[in-house]
């Protein structure tokens, strides 16, 4: 079956299997690869993309119902060359080890901030709860979304 | 400088090692090591498959064209080498880190390496990697001086370039080597002084903007995905097999040989419905289970190696009765590596080529040559900057399954595990039961102290605190489950064991858990880290308040020193213990790069925080009972304490590794806490099921 996967503004048409993940389509027919498995059920975050603005876990969202809907991945925050907030935050603040979960973190992040434009540490830990970062970087990843907000508030960046 | 240094070394003439000539004309520097300062001593198999002197561990490669290049079979695996070795280098080469490129963990391309394991990268590599530098940066001057014919003195080196700050005239480093091809050769160095200051991960741009590619993240031409038919249980061997439904399936390919059976598909999905496809049955055997694997762990010794005696002194038995005797109990923990083990291999003609994340390329290369009963130089392995490992991935058993899948059909295939089968088929951190007898003087010194660890391992074994009477033994078991290495090894448990031990040996003497440990200490280092903690942490000036409690916990392994306070709350109903703040102070002799120390200092309390209150396996009969995230909790931002980190530098000393032994404090330290608030003792790990209402 096609469907059109509107994928970071592009439209990509996809001859797939309907009940594939949006995941697995991202990746292996798309090899948009930033986005990532870790559990394939959905309790990790390293799958997080941006679903009509919303996070959502791709490895549980089948490639048909994302079909038609704007989906964003991590290969689509950088705007002509210059990095969202958060992902220079995260590059400021070192918030990464292995690096492996830092795509599900910064969109999972991003999508908090078009929400709450100061999240506290309380607000950040229940938004990012279903988010696993192995190494043990919460304590700066909090700390990169309080500073990519304060940045944001003070129009460093579009 | 001597004109040594331009000598070429007869032995590595370039038309004998094409590698050289791989990389053109400028300067190369050879480091070599001692043979026994490779990590796990001399196996007698260095540098099989390269025509090179046997004990070069690393080279640096200055290019015409100002590339500087730094191969080394180091793997960078989330613990930050490739950023430490990066800043070495350019401290050193006064070169910018971006103008530097480190090849790692390439079996065809970088010298051999017994892996990167055991906190060695920093110690080792590092200071080799800063002297060779060094040796490159005068002789660079030394060009520049013969060719200005000015005193190599009055130049210096800045930003890629050789001055001349009478002149002002500068030159870059590739014009000087240009016409040059000269190789030096650096043995082994007593470890300069490295500087202290912070560098980002150097490719950090990659991870946030996702362009990193990871092993699973890879493609080849005509890649085909694979998978792989588990049994129900460790040991089974196949009994019927029906896989036609699954061969009819388009683009499917079912390989089977004895007890392998696998299949290649076109994508991940149809490798999964084509699994599902085959009817196997399968033999299987009764296996222990969690429920009496401390029984079992002590009834059954390891016949083929002996019990360890690491330490026995005993100098007086009278007035040393044992006053305290308890026992603990270490359950099996996975390392859960966000990125699961993955594979991509390829073959072409006999030559097999395999990207995959792990810790032991060369160790991988072994196994998949002896696999496929080939020479090791028609191996090639490639490891990507790996989703981390914590010990995890020693191994090579995805590599092999690929590459197997790969021959059998012809074309590349990329096998990743699920996370069901990186629970259940990689290996795990030993269980283990440590029994501990002491007895404690009127005066308040330990005066007999007696520890034996069955299977849990012997590293961090030995007693930091003085005690003139000691027995310390390791006696290893057979172990039902599959075990290995693990962040700080056997050192958590032990550590475990040991500071709840004192704690409680405090109390029999009457004496704060501070004090007393301070009064049989004289290591000055740990003492160091342990006042230091305390202090920052306000040990024992403020009562903690109601359902909360205090508990601090010390240790020494590695050459690294730990100390952390920890705080914890109670919910009084359900007894759920959060971990409300931790206070650690770590020396590991100079610091490297302050900031990614004390990255690596968080993440190794709180990966020690998970292992402390909830991590465990649970297997019964040859099955692992929890081998998902939604059934084995690892730690949440919410499980994040307020964290405090306390870097003592001591730049007088060698620097040693850090990404493990901040890990062995947290667990007693909370435990400890655990008792200060609910007067419970928990002697096993994980603590929480013990405590938990309900
Ligand atoms: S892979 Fe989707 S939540 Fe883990
Ligand atoms: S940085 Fe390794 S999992 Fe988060």
């Amino acid at each position: 079956m096609q469907i059109e996967l509107l994928v970071n503004g592009r439209i990509h048409r996809v001859d797939t299997d309907l009940e594939r993940s949006l995941l697995n389509v991202l990746r292996e027919d798309l090899d948009l690869t930033g986005t990532k498995y870790g559990c394939g059920e959905g309790e990790c975050g390293a799958c997080t993309v941006l679903l009509d603005g919303q996070p959502a876990r791709s490895c549980l969202t089948p490639a048909n119902a994302a079909a038609g809907k704007p989906i964003t991945t991590i290969e689509g925050l950088e705007k002509d060359g210059a990095l969202h907030p958060l992902q220079q935050a995260f590059l400021d603040a070192d918030a990464l080890q292995c690096g492996y979960c830092t795509s599900g973190m910064i969109l999972a992040g991003a999508a908090l901030l078009q929400k709450n434009s100061s999240p506290q540490p309380d607000d950040i830990i229940h938004a990012m709860q279903g988010n696993i970062c192995r190494c043990g970087t919460y304590p700066r990843i909090i700390h990169a979304i309080q500073s990519a907000a304060a940045s944001m508030k003070r129009g460093e960046h579009v | 400088m001597s004109d040594a240094v331009f000598e070429k070394l007869a032995a590595l003439t370039p038309d004998r090692r094409s590698f050289l000539k791989a990389l053109g004309g400028g300067l190369t520097f050879l480091l070599t090591f001692e043979a026994d300062a490779q990590e796990s001593g001399a196996n007698g198999h260095h540098g099989r498959g390269h025509s090179l002197p046997e004990n070069i561990s690393a080279w640096l490669h200055i290019g015409e064209d100002n590339t500087i290049t730094v191969f080394t079979g180091k793997v960078e695996v989330g613990q930050n080498a490739r950023t430490a070795l990066t800043q070495a280098v350019s401290e050193e080469l006064r070169t910018p880190p971006q103008a530097i490129r480190l090849v790692m963990g390439d079996t065809d391309r970088t010298p051999f390496d017994m892996g990167t394991f055991g906190s060695r990268t920093t110690p080792t590599m590092a200071p080799q990697l800063r002297r060779a530098a060094v040796a490159a940066r005068e002789t660079l001057l030394d060009l520049a001086a013969r060719r200005w014919k000015v005193g190599a003195s009055s130049l210096e080196a800045a930003n890629g370039c050789v001055r001349n700050p009478a002149t002002g005239k500068t030159i870059s480093f590739g014009e000087l080597t240009k016409g040059q091809s000269f190789v030096q050769s650096i043995g082994p160095v007593k470890v300069d002084k490295p500087l202290s200051r912070s560098l980002a991960k150097v490719d950090g741009r990659d991870f946030v903007t996702g362009k990193h590619r990871f092993t699973a993240d890879l493609k080849r031409p005509g890649m085909l995905y694979g998978g792989i038919l588990r049994p129900p249980a460790f040991h089974a061997t196949v009994s019927s097999l029906d896989t036609s439904t699954a061969e009819k399936l388009p683009g499917v390919h079912v390989v089977h040989d004895g007890d392998f059976i696998g299949v290649t598909a076109p994508n991940s999905l149809a490798v999964t419905r084509a699994l599902a496809a085959i009817k196997a049955t399968w033999k299987t055997e009764p296996q222990p289970s969690n429920k009496n694997l401390f029984e079992y762990l002590k009834a059954n010794p390891d016949g083929d190696a002996a019990s360890e005696v690491v330490r026995s002194s005993v100098i007086a038995v009278d007035g040393n009765r044992p006053q305290l005797w308890t026992t603990y109990h270490i359950s099996y923990i996975a390392h859960v590596p966000l990125e699961p083990r993955a594979a991509v291999a390829e073959w072409n003609g006999s030559k097999l080529t395999v990207w995959t994340g792990t810790q032991r390329p060369f160790g991988v290369r072994s196994e998949l040559a002896e696999a496929f009963h080939l020479p090791e130089e028609s191996v090639r392995v490639l490891v990507p900057d790996t989703g981390s490992a914590y010990g995890g991935k020693h191994t090579g058993e995805c590599a092999v399954e690929a590459a197997t899948l790969a021959k059998a059909v012809g074309r590349p295939i990329k096998l990743v595990w699920t996370r069901e089968e990186e629970f259940t088929w990689a290996y795990f951190r030993p269980a283990g039961v440590i029994e501990i007898r002491s007895a404690v003087g009127k005066d308040g010194r330990i005066t007999a102290w007696e520890f034996h660890n069955y299977n849990s391992g012997a590293s961090g074994i030995t007693m930091p605190y003085d005690v003139p009477n000691q027995e310390i033994v390791y006696h290893p078991s057979r172990s039902p489950l599959r075990q290995g290495s693990y962040r700080g090894l056997a050192s958590t448990a032990n550590n475990f064991a040991r500071e709840s031990h004192m704690d409680d040996l405090a109390r029999a003497a009457g004496l704060d858990p501070l004090a007393f440990r301070l009064k049989n200490l004289t290591n000055q280092r740990l003492r160091a880290v342990l006042t230091a903690a305390a202090e920052r942490f306000g040990w024992g000036r403020a009562k903690v308040g109601a359902n909360r409690g205090a508990g601090l916990a010390c240790g020494t392994e590695k050459g690294g020193y730990v100390a952390t306070c920890a705080e914890i709350s109670v919910d009084p109903d359900t007894r759920n213990v959060k971990v409300e703040r931790v206070v650690t102070a770590f020396e590991c002799g100079a610091i490297v790069n302050p900031d990614q120390l004390k990255n690596q200092v968080e993440g190794a309390g709180l990966m020690g925080l998970g292992g402390a209150l909830f991590e465990a396996i649970q297997f019964a009969n040859g099955r692992i009972l929890n081998p998902k995230l939604s059934e084995y909790r690892v730690p949440r931002f919410s499980d994040l304490p307020a964290l405090e980190t306390i870097l003592l530098n001591r730049r007088d000393l060698d620097s040693s590794g850090a990404g493990e032994t901040p890990i062995m404090a947290i667990a007693p330290a909370i435990g400890n806490a655990i008792y200060d608030a609910l007067q419970i003792r928990v002697r096993a790990l994980p603590m929480a099921p013990h405590i938990v209402r309900g």
